[in-house]
C-alpha cells in the first residue's frame, strides 16, 4: 500500500520531477542538444500518411485517465539521448520512408515539452525529404512558434473533450490552450488531423461531441477528424506502474456508438473517420 | 529403344520448324533449339490490367473439388490415408488413377487412387519402412528382401562413405537434415519442354548429345554422363508410356491450351512418381501457359471460364501430391510439405513485365479453391511490375496469406529472366541449372563448441577436435571470436565432406533421370550449404562484445549456461553494431565453405533459411550467451529472435535486408506477420501502402518476404479446433503450411512471434 501511495504521489502533477531523477543531470532542454525519449517504433500506418517512424518522447503535463502510455509521463523516466544519435537513427530509415511516402511522427509524452530538441529533429527530417507530423495535446501549443511549425507538415491534434469540465476530469488540465492552438493552426492554414478518443461514459456525451464538431467544422486546415475508440491495451502499464486505473471496467465503445459519433461529426460538416 | 520414326538431316529440321502444333506462334530460335525462354519472350504479351476479367470455378472443377473434401478432412484426423506398400514407384509402376473421371479436365495421379501414397525405396529403405510403420501399415517382406539383399539404396551408399567424424556431427545435431536418407529434391525439370516440343523431339536432341559423348575418351566423368544420358532417354520413353495410359500422346507437341497444361503436368507427375524430394518445385509455368491460352481464346475454342478451369484443375492436382515420410521428417520440415513452387511475374531482361492474364489466373486459384500452402505460389517482385498486378497480389495476401514474395530485381542479374525457385528461396535457371541440396549446419551450436573446446554442451561428448576451452570468468570478445573462427573452419570442412559423399551416392543410386532429362546436357551445378541460428549467434556475439557474459560451468568444466548482464544491441533493430556482425557471419562461413572442392565441381552457395525446423534446432541446442535458454526455438530463417526486434517491422526488415545476397545466393528467408489493421482507413489506401512496403523492402536489397496477415485470436482458436480451420495457412520462413498440421509447440511458436503492427 505504501508503495502504491508513493507511485500515485510520484505521478501527481503537483510534483514536477520524478523523485528518483538524479539532480546532477541537466534536464532542461536548453539548446536541444539532447532529448528525453521513451522509445521509437517503425512501421506505423496510423500516425500520419504513409508508413512512419514514430518517436515517443517522455514527459507530459496531462494525466489522461485513459492514457495508454503512462510510462511516458515523466521526462526522466525516458532515456537521455544526444541529438546526434537521434538524427543518425532517423537517417537510417530515410530512404525506405521516402519510398513509402511516409515520414517522422513525434509523439509521446508531449513533444512540445522539449520544443528545441523536437524542432531540430523535425528540421532534419525535412532536410531528408521526409513528411513530418507532430502528435500533441495542444496544451503547450504556444511553445510551437511559427518557425517551429514551418518544419511540421501535419499536426495530429488530440482534443480530448470540448466541454471544459470533462476535459479537466479526463486530463487534470485546462482545455483552453488546446482550443487556442487549434484556432491558431486554422489561421495559419497548417494541415491538421483532429483526434478524439471516444471513451464510453467519459467523452461520449452527445453535447460534448456536438460542441467539438461545431468548433472544428469551419476549420479548412483540418483534413480529418479521427475518432479513436478507447481500448484497454494500455491497462497493464498502469498496473505495472502501481497506478490506480480508473477505467479498468470501462468497455470499449460499441460499433453503434462509434457510428453515432462519426455521424455527429459528419453532420456538422467534418470529414470524419 | 527409339520410340519414333527417325527422320534425319535437313528433312527433319524442316519438319520441326513447321510443327503443326505451333501454328499461330511467333517464330524464333526456340524452333531450332530447345529454348523455352525464347518461346516465352516472343509469345507473351504483358497484361497491364486488373483482375476484373477473372472467372469463377466451373461446375466440373467444383465437382472434382467436392470429391476431395472428405478426404482432406479424413487425412487431418488420420494422417496417412492409404499406401501402396508393395510397389516401388516408377513412371510406369501404377495404373492410371482418377478422382472423378468425367469431370477431370487435367488428369494424372501419383498412384492409381488419390491420397494413396507410393513407396520410393531407392532413397533409403529405412525411411520407407519407418514411414509405413508410423502410419499404421505393414512393410512388405518382398520389398524388404529386394532392397536389403539385391539392391543397394542411396542411404546405404552414403553411410558406406561417411567418416566417424560426420557420424558424430549428425548425432550431436550440429549438422542436421542432410539428404542422406531421403531424396534431395531441389531439382526443377523444365516440364514446359514436353508441351512445347513433345518427347520425340527431346529424345532426338538427347541422341545428338549422346553422339557427342560417344566421341569422347571414356574418363570417369564421360562414362557417368553416358550412363546418365541413357537413363534420361529411358525415362522420356517411360514418360510417354505413362502418358499414353492416360490417353495423351505426348510424343508430339501440345496442340492447344488444355494439352499444354496436361503435357506439362504429366512431366511433373513423372518426376513425383520417381523422386520423393524434400522440395519438388514445378517451375515458372503461368506465362508459358498464357501463350497457349491466348491463342485458343483468339481462335474461339476456349473462353475465360475454360481457361480458369485448366489452371484450377492443375492446382487441384498440385494440392494432392503426397509422399510417404516419417514423423521425424515431418517435425523437421513442419507438416508434410513438398514445395511445388510456382513462380509468377518478374520482368524480363529488357524490363518488360512477364505478367500475363494467367499470372492472375494462377493467383485466382486461391479464391476458387480456397487458401492453401501448395502449390507454393511465389511472386517475383520487381519495382516494374504493373501496378494493378501488385495490388492484386496484396489483396490476395491479405485474404489468404498464401503468397511469398521474392526480389526479382535482386535475382535477375544473377539468374536471368527464366529462373524458377526450388523449394522456397533457391533460384535456378530452369533446365540449365540444378542444385545439390545440403540442409544446414547449426551455427549457434558451433559457437558453443568454440567456447567448450569442441565438446557438445548437452552431451559433453567431444565432437570437434579437442581444443582448450575458454577460461576465465567473463567471455572476452576477441578470444571467443578467434576460437569461433577456427570452429567454423572445422565445421565447414566436415560439412563439404559430408555433402560430397551424399551427392556422389545420390547420383549413383537415386539419379533423378526424368528431371535431368528435362535439362540441358551441360548444366551449372550448385552445392547449397545452409546456416541456422544466425540471429542467435549475432546476438550472442553482441552480448559478449557489448555486455558482460559470465559462463556457468558444471563440475567437469563444461560450460552449460550463461549469465548475461548489461545491455547489448540485438539484431532486428536496424542497428549496425550487431547487423554487421550478422552480415559478416554470413560472408565468413561462406568463404570457409568455398575453400573445399565440391563433388562434380559444383559452385558453392549458401542459404539463411530454416523453415520451421528452427524449433527442432532450438530443441537440440543448449543455453546461448544472448540469454536464450536451452531448448528454446531459434528464429526462423534470417528473422530476428522473437521479441527482440523492438522497433517495429521496418527496423526488422532493414536489418534482414543488409545480409549480403552475394554470399547467400541460395536465399535469405524472412517472415513478417501482420495482423489486419484495426483502423478505418480506406481499403485501397491500405493496399497502396502495402505495395509501397514491398517496393521499399526490395529497394533496400531485401531478398524474400513471407507475408502473413492474421490475428492472434484466429490462431488460438485454430489450436483448439483444428477441424474448423482445415485450410488456415500460415507462411513461415520461405513457405506456407497448414497451421493445423503443425505440432502444438510450433503453433505456440508461431503465435508468440511478434505480431507486428499494421500494414
Amino acid at each position: 500500500m505504501v508503495e502504491e501511495a508513493w507511485a500515485r504521489d510520484r505521478h501527481a502533477l503537483s510534483r514536477s520531477l520524478s523523485p528518483d531523477a538524479p539532480d546532477t543531470v541537466e534536464y532542461r532542454d536548453v539548446a536541444g542538444d539532447f532529448g528525453w525519449i521513451h522509445s521509437y517504433e517503425t512501421g506505423s500506418t496510423v500516425d500520419g500518411p504513409g508508413v512512419r517512424i514514430t518517436l515517443f518522447v517522455s514527459g507530459c503535463l496531462l494525466r489522461c485517465q485513459y492514457c495508454h502510455n503512462p510510462d511516458t509521463w515523466h521526462l526522466k523516466d525516458g532515456r537521455r539521448i544526444s541529438y546526434d544519435l537521434a538524427e543518425r537513427a532517423l537517417a537510417a530509415y530515410a530512404a525506405p520512408l521516402r519510398v513509402m511516402g511516409g515520414g517522422l511522427t513525434i509523439s509521446g509524452g508531449e513533444p512540445l515539452l522539449q520544443p528545441r530538441f523536437t524542432r531540430r529533429l523535425f528540421a532534419a527530417a525535412k532536410g531528408m525529404g521526409l513528411h513530418t507530423a507532430l502528435d500533441t495535446s495542444g496544451f503547450l501549443g504556444a511553445r510551437a512558434d511559427d518557425e517551429y511549425l514551418q518544419h511540421v507538415d501535419l499536426v495530429l491534434l488530440d482534443i480530448k473533450s470540448w466541454d471544459p469540465a470533462t476535459y479537466e476530469r479526463i486530463t487534470e488540465q485546462d482545455v483552453r490552450p488546446t482550443l487556442e492552438f487549434a484556432e491558431r493552426l486554422a489561421r495559419l492554414g497548417k494541415p491538421a488531423w483532429v483526434r478524439f478518443v471516444l471513451v464510453p461514459g467519459l467523452s461520449d456525451d452527445p453535447a460534448n461531441v456536438a460542441g467539438l464538431a461545431r468548433f472544428v467544422a469551419p476549420m479548412r486546415n483540418v483534413e480529418w477528424v479521427e475518432v479513436l475508440p478507447f481500448h484497454q491495451m494500455g491497462a497493464f502499464k498502469w498496473k505495472a506502474l502501481g497506478l490506480e486505473y480508473k477505467l479498468a471496467d470501462t468497455p470499449t465503445p460499441s460499433p453503434e456508438l462509434v457510428e453515432r459519433v462519426l455521424g455527429q461529426f459528419r453532420e456538422a460538416g467534418c470529414r470524419a473517420r | 529403344m527409339p520410340t519414333q520414326t527417325t527422320i534425319t538431316g535437313s528433312e527433319a529440321d524442316a519438319h520441326r520448324r513447321s510443327a503443326p502444333e505451333w501454328s499461330g506462334f511467333a517464330p524464333g530460335g526456340w524452333q531450332h533449339a530447345i529454348d523455352v525462354r525464347d518461346f516465352v519472350q516472343r509469345n507473351t504479351v504483358p497484361y497491364l490490367g486488373d483482375e476484373t476479367f477473372l472467372a469463377e470455378a466451373t461446375a466440373r472443377t467444383k465437382a472434382v473439388w467436392s470429391k476431395l473434401q472428405p478426404l482432406f478432412k479424413e487425412e487431418i484426423k488420420k494422417g496417412v490415408l492409404d499406401v501402396d506398400a508393395k510397389t516401388p514407384s516408377s513412371l510406369t509402376s501404377h495404373k492410371p488413377g482418377y478422382i472423378d473421371r468425367a469431370n477431370e479436365v487435367i488428369v494424372g495421379l501419383q498412384t492409381d487412387a488419390p491420397f494413396r501414397r507410393a513407396i520410393m525405396p531407392f532413397g533409403g529403405l529405412r525411411m520407407v519402412e519407418s514411414g509405413l510403420t508410423a502410419a499404421g501399415f505393414q512393410p512388405d517382406p518382398i520389398v524388404h528382401e529386394i532392397f536389403t539383399k539385391y539392391r543397394k539404396t542411396h542411404n546405404d551408399g552414403v553411410f558406406d562413405a561417411y567418416t566417424p567424424e560426420i557420424m558424430a556431427c549428425r548425432r550431436s545435431h550440429i549438422v542436421t537434415g542432410l539428404p542422406d536418407a531421403y531424396g534431395r529434391g531441389r531439382i526443377i525439370g523444365d516440364y514446359r519442354r514436353i508441351a512445347l516440343y513433345g518427347v520425340d523431339r527431346l529424345l532426338d536432341v538427347k541422341h545428338a548429345e549422346r553422339a557427342l559423348l560417344d566421341a569422347k575418351w571414356p574418363t570417369d566423368d564421360v562414362i557417368r554422363e553416358r550412363e546418365e544420358l541413357a537413363e534420361q532417354m529411358r525415362a522420356l520413353a517411360d514418360l510417354a508410356t505413362m502418358a499414353a495410359s492416360y490417353g495423351c500422346d505426348i510424343k508430339r507437341p501440345a496442340a492447344n491450351a488444355r494439352e499444354a497444361v496436361q503435357w506439362t503436368y504429366l512431366g511433373y507427375l513423372g518426376a513425383i512418381k520417381e523422386a520423393n524430394g524434400a522440395a519438388m518445385s514445378i517451375g515458372r509455368l503461368s506465362s508459358f501457359f498464357d501463350c497457349y491460352i491466348e491463342r485458343d481464346l483468339k481462335s474461339g475454342v476456349l473462353d475465360e471460364a475454360g481457361a480458369q478451369e485448366l489452371i484450377d484443375q492443375l492446382v487441384q492436382k498440385l494440392r494432392i501430391v503426397r509422399f510417404l515420410r516419417t514423423p521425424d521428417y515431418d517435425a523437421l520440415f513442419s507438416g508434410d510439405p513438398y514445395w511445388a513452387t510456382e513462380c509468377i511475374g518478374g520482368v524480363d531482361l529488357d524490363g518488360r513485365p512477364l505478367v500475363t492474364r494467367t499470372s492472375f489466373r494462377m493467383l485466382h486459384t486461391l479464391t476458387n479453391l480456397g487458401p492453401a500452402p501448395e502449390p507454393n505460389l511465389t511472386v517475383l517482385w520487381s519495382q516494374r511490375l504493373p501496378d494493378p498486378f501488385k495490388r492484386y497480389c496484396i489483396r490476395m495476401s491479405a485474404a489468404t496469406s498464401s503468397i511469398q514474395y521474392e526480389n526479382d530485381d535482386l535475382m535477375r542479374p544473377y539468374w536471368g529472366d527464366d529462373y524458377g525457385i526450388a523449394c522456397c528461396v533457391s533460384a535456378m535457371r530452369i533446365g540449365k541449372q540444378m542444385q545439390f541440396f545440403g540442409a544446414r549446419v547449426n551455427l549457434a551450436k558451433c559457437l558453443l563448441y568454440a567456447i567448450n573446446g569442441g565438446r557438445d554442451e548437452l552431451s559433453g561428448d567431444q565432437v570437434a577436435p579437442a581444443a582448450l576451452p575458454v577460461t576465465g570468468d567473463i567471455l572476452d570478445y576477441d578470444d571467443v571470436r578467434a576460437r569461433f573462427d577456427g570452429m567454423m573452419e572445422w565445421l565447414a570442412r566436415v560439412y563439404v565432406h559430408a555433402m560430397n559423399c551424399i551427392h556422389y551416392m545420390h547420383d549413383k543410386y537415386y539419379y533423378e533421370r526424368l528431371e535431368m532429362a528435362l535439362h540441358d546436357s551441360q548444366i551449372l551445378r550448385t552445392m547449397a550449404f545452409g546456416i541456422a541460428g544466425l540471429s542467435v549467434v549475432a546476438d550472442s556475439l553482441s552480448a559478449i562484445k557489448y555486455a558482460k557474459v559470465r559462463p556457468i560451468r558444471r563440475e567437469d568444466g563444461l560450460v552449460v549456461g550463461y549469465e548475461t548482464s548489461g545491455e547489448f544491441p540485438t539484431y532486428g533493430n536496424n542497428d549496425d553494431r550487431v547487423d554487421l556482425l550478422a552480415s559478416e557471419l554470413v560472408s565468413t562461413f561462406m568463404s570457409k565453405v568455398r575453400k573445399h572442392p565440391t563433388y562434380r565441381g559444383a559452385t558453392h552457395t549458401q542459404s539463411v533459411l530454416t523453415i520451421t525446423s528452427n524449433v527442432v534446432y532450438g530443441k537440440n541446442t543448449g543455453d546461448t550467451p544472448d540469454g536464450r535458454k536451452a531448448g528454446q526455438p531459434f528464429a526462423p530463417g534470417a528473422n530476428p529472435m522473437h521479441g527482440r526486434d523492438s522497433h517495429g517491422w521496418l527496423a526488422s526488415c532493414l536489418s534482414v535486408a543488409k545480409l549480403p545476397y552475394a554470399d547467400a545466393q541460395d536465399g535469405i528467408s524472412y517472415t513478417v506477420s501482420v495482423a489486419p489493421s484495426p483502423n478505418r482507413r480506406e481499403e485501397e489506401e491500405k493496399v497502396e501502402q502495402a505495395v509501397k512496403v514491398i517496393d521499399a523492402y526490395c529497394a533496400q536489397g531485401g531478398f524474400h518476404m513471407n507475408l502473413n496477415v492474421l490475428n492472434r485470436d484466429t490462431l488460438l482458436d485454430a489450436m483448439e479446433h483444428p477441424d474448423k480451420y482445415p485450410q488456415l495457412t500460415i507462411r513461415v520462413s520461405g513457405y506456407a503450411v497448414n497451421f493445423v498440421r503443425l505440432t502444438r509447440e510450433q503453433q505456440l511458436d508461431v503465435i508468440s512471434r511478434t505480431f507486428h503492427g499494421q500494414v
